[in-house]
């Protein structure tokens, strides 16, 4: 679950609904794009005039656009300019017919029928979610009017004895007119139904998504607020506990969930984690890179990165120790030939020639460990200034050279900072 | 170095925070706190009117967040804006990426201490970058185009970082402070004040067009 900073505010299209002459589309254009209504309107007229293009364009744009929330009525003398466009509309639209297409007038006429009851009906259908006040005998009268104008257009539209129907069987054409009048006049229901579905559907997610957010507040940070003020006394355990929280929230939050098996840096950070949380010690990871879920899971380096995960942790686990720091710094970079982890405190230090038996764990679990794999590791450590541990592993060299000896490339790499680190023999 | 004081300004929705970033630097001499805001609108009034030296951002806030209000600053004040210094909760790769990218000089994140962030404001105020080890990492893993952020990738043909650079990043990465950054590679801390800031600037992708092409990109797309 990622949040992504989105600043993005183009608003959706919506039509007029208080002010709407018609469906309320061209109001809802000239509100979204910014200009005046009048000119939407000219261009609509002109569109409509051309084949019909802006009844289609109209009759759509009404369909998908939901209808906005303003409530300022129209001027009458909008409404009667309006109505003036329509009216212009429709002879154009009559005209152009006529002149281009050559088509007879009762064909045209039963167009304009079927245009003017679809018109009323959804102008009606649309009405009726918003304002249950006006008067029903209204709203049925002209439900029933348009219904009718739609069947009429329909019926003049099939017995019209010479457009290009008029030479199909009688019944599929009474069939197909049945159809698309019932298709027109329901449409507005269709389209409420599934705008409904929708916001249902969105609302249902929403709440998921609340009940999921919820239920895991409750599972974390509640419980953990819940121990800090049982244990209030124990400073130390409060910061513990909150430190784990604030580190699993955060990873709740902005982390992606990588599977420690098949990442690398997901493995490292696990382990991190866990010195943490036993030892007390604050452990900032840092990670670059990572080796393919293939390279993690090839049999044959499964130990190899088995031992690096295990040296890292051990020296966490050292630094956490004795180092008497109270951060610790791990860094894993995996590069092209090679993957390194750096894990780094600022505590006492020791002098790494004097190593004695109490060090044998930086001998024993990390160098040889780090060495079977066919890696290596380096400690350098200043009294007084913190100790450093550095761990390299080939990512493919493995293969052609099983034999245990130190990486020679990783031990040349910087000869000037290999002079000043002392290697543990 | 004499004794500046310098004029900070905090952007937070949550006041309680605001609150007790103010308790903690009310100690601390050179700083001085001008003004807060917990809005995106009232911050970018707040600065323009304050003209602060430094501004703490907080990078999630509802309208935008700290890179709507880096973005209306800088469109108003141009190179009059003041230094951005990001704080914030969050250390995903995005939101450190997004914000560095839209200006911010620094980015720490809200566990910091008191005396550290005092700190932080004070090298932004004087000019340098403050990287903490997890963004020198996210620089570095997008360098090498092997970052999750889905941001384009910094141009190796045109941004390339110098060797030296690099080296500063990785150290900066494990956990180095600059003056122990210094001392590694032998030389001074100005210099890594320097090498710092100039990752920050390609980072930022400083060449105009890419810039450009960078905001088109998200008020568009």
């Amino acid at each position: 679950m990622k949040r992504q900073i989105d600043t993005r505010t183009t608003p959706r299209l919506h039509r007029r609904s208080g002010g709407k002459v018609v469906g309320g589309v061209c109001g809802g254009i000239a509100d979204h794009v910014g200009v005046d209504v009048f000119r939407v309107r000219v261009v609509f007229v002109v569109l409509a005039a051309l084949a019909g293009a802006g009844v289609l364009a109209y009759a759509l744009l009404w369909l998908f656009c939901p209808g906005g929330n303003d409530t300022e009525r129209v001027r009458p003398a909008e409404r009667r300019q309006a109505y003036g466009l329509i009216v212009l509309a429709v002879l154009a639209l009559t005209a152009n017919g006529m002149v281009a297409s050559n088509a007879p007038a009762r064909a045209l006429l039963a167009v304009l029928l079927v245009l003017g009851g679809a018109t009323l009906v959804w102008r009606e259908a649309d009405l009726t979610g918003i304002s249950a006040s006006r008067s029903r005998l209204l709203t049925w009268l002209r439900l029933i009017t348009g219904a009718v104008l739609v069947v009429g257009g329909l019926v003049l539209a099939v017995t019209s004895p010479d457009t290009a129907l008029a030479g199909m069987s009688p019944i599929l054409l009474a069939v197909l007119a049945t159809l698309v009048g019932a298709l027109l006049l329901t449409v507005p229901l269709w389209m409420r139904m599934l705008r409904a579905l929708n916001e249902e559907r969105s609302a249902r997610i929403r709440n998921d998504e609340r009940e999921e957010i919820a239920s895991h507040l409750h599972d974390s940070v509640l419980q953990t607020l819940a121990l800090i003020q049982k244990q209030a006394d124990r400073p130390d355990t409060v910061a513990r506990l909150a430190r784990r929280q604030e580190r699993e929230l955060r990873q709740w939050l902005f982390g992606d969930r990588a599977q420690p098996r098949e990442s690398l840096a997901a493995a490292i950070s696990v382990v991190a984690d866990e010195v943490e949380d036993s030892y007390g010690v604050e452990v900032e990871t840092v990670t670059v890179g990572d080796v393919t879920p293939e390279e993690m899971r090839d049999a044959e380096r499964v130990r190899a990165w088995a031992a690096l995960i295990a040296a890292a942790r051990e020296a966490l686990v050292n630094a956490a120790k004795h180092s008497g720091a109270e951060k610790i710094d791990v860094y894993c970079e995996v590069a092209e030939t090679g993957v390194e982890v750096f894990v780094r405190d600022r505590g006492n230090g020791f002098d790494v020639d004097a190593v004695d038996e109490d060090r044998q764990g930086i001998t024993g679990s990390i160098r040889a460990r780090m060495e079977r794999a066919g890696g290596a590791a380096r400690v350098t450590s200043t009294p007084g200034r913190g100790t450093n541990v550095t761990l390299t592993l080939p990512r493919t060299a493995i293969a052609e050279s099983p034999a245990p000896e130190p990486d020679p490339k990783a031990a040349a790499k910087d000869s000037r900072r290999a002079r000043r680190d002392q290697e543990i023999a | 170095m004499t004794e500046t004081t310098y004029r900070l300004f905090l952007v937070d929705d949550h006041g309680v925070f605001r609150s007790g970033v103010r308790t903690e630097l009310a100690g601390e001499s050179g700083l001085e706190v001008v003004g807060d805001a917990g809005t995106v609108p009232e911050a970018i009034a707040g600065i323009i009117e304050t003209k602060p030296d430094v501004v703490l951002l907080d990078v999630h806030m509802p309208g935008g967040g700290g890179v709507a209000v880096l973005r209306g600053v800088t469109d108003e004040l141009g190179d009059e804006a003041p230094v951005f210094l990001a704080l914030s909760v969050s250390d995903a790769a995005t939101d450190v990426i997004a914000t560095i990218r839209a200006g911010a000089r620094g980015y720490v994140t809200k566990t910091i201490d008191g005396k550290e962030l005092a700190d932080a404001v004070r090298r932004v105020a004087e000019g340098d970058a403050v990287f903490s080890p997890r963004l020198a990492g996210f620089v570095l893993d997008s360098f090498t185009g092997r970052s999750s952020v889905p941001e384009p990738h910094l141009d190796p043909e045109l941004d390339s970082l110098t060797k030296r650079e690099l080296e500063v990043l990785r150290l900066l990465a494990r956990g180095y402070t600059y003056r122990e950054i210094a001392e590694e590679l032998f030389i001074s801390v100005k210099t890594v004040e320097t090498h710092a800031s100039n990752v920050l600037r390609k980072t930022q992708q400083s060449n105009r067009n890419a810039l450009t092409r960078w905001a088109v990109n998200r008020r568009i797309g």
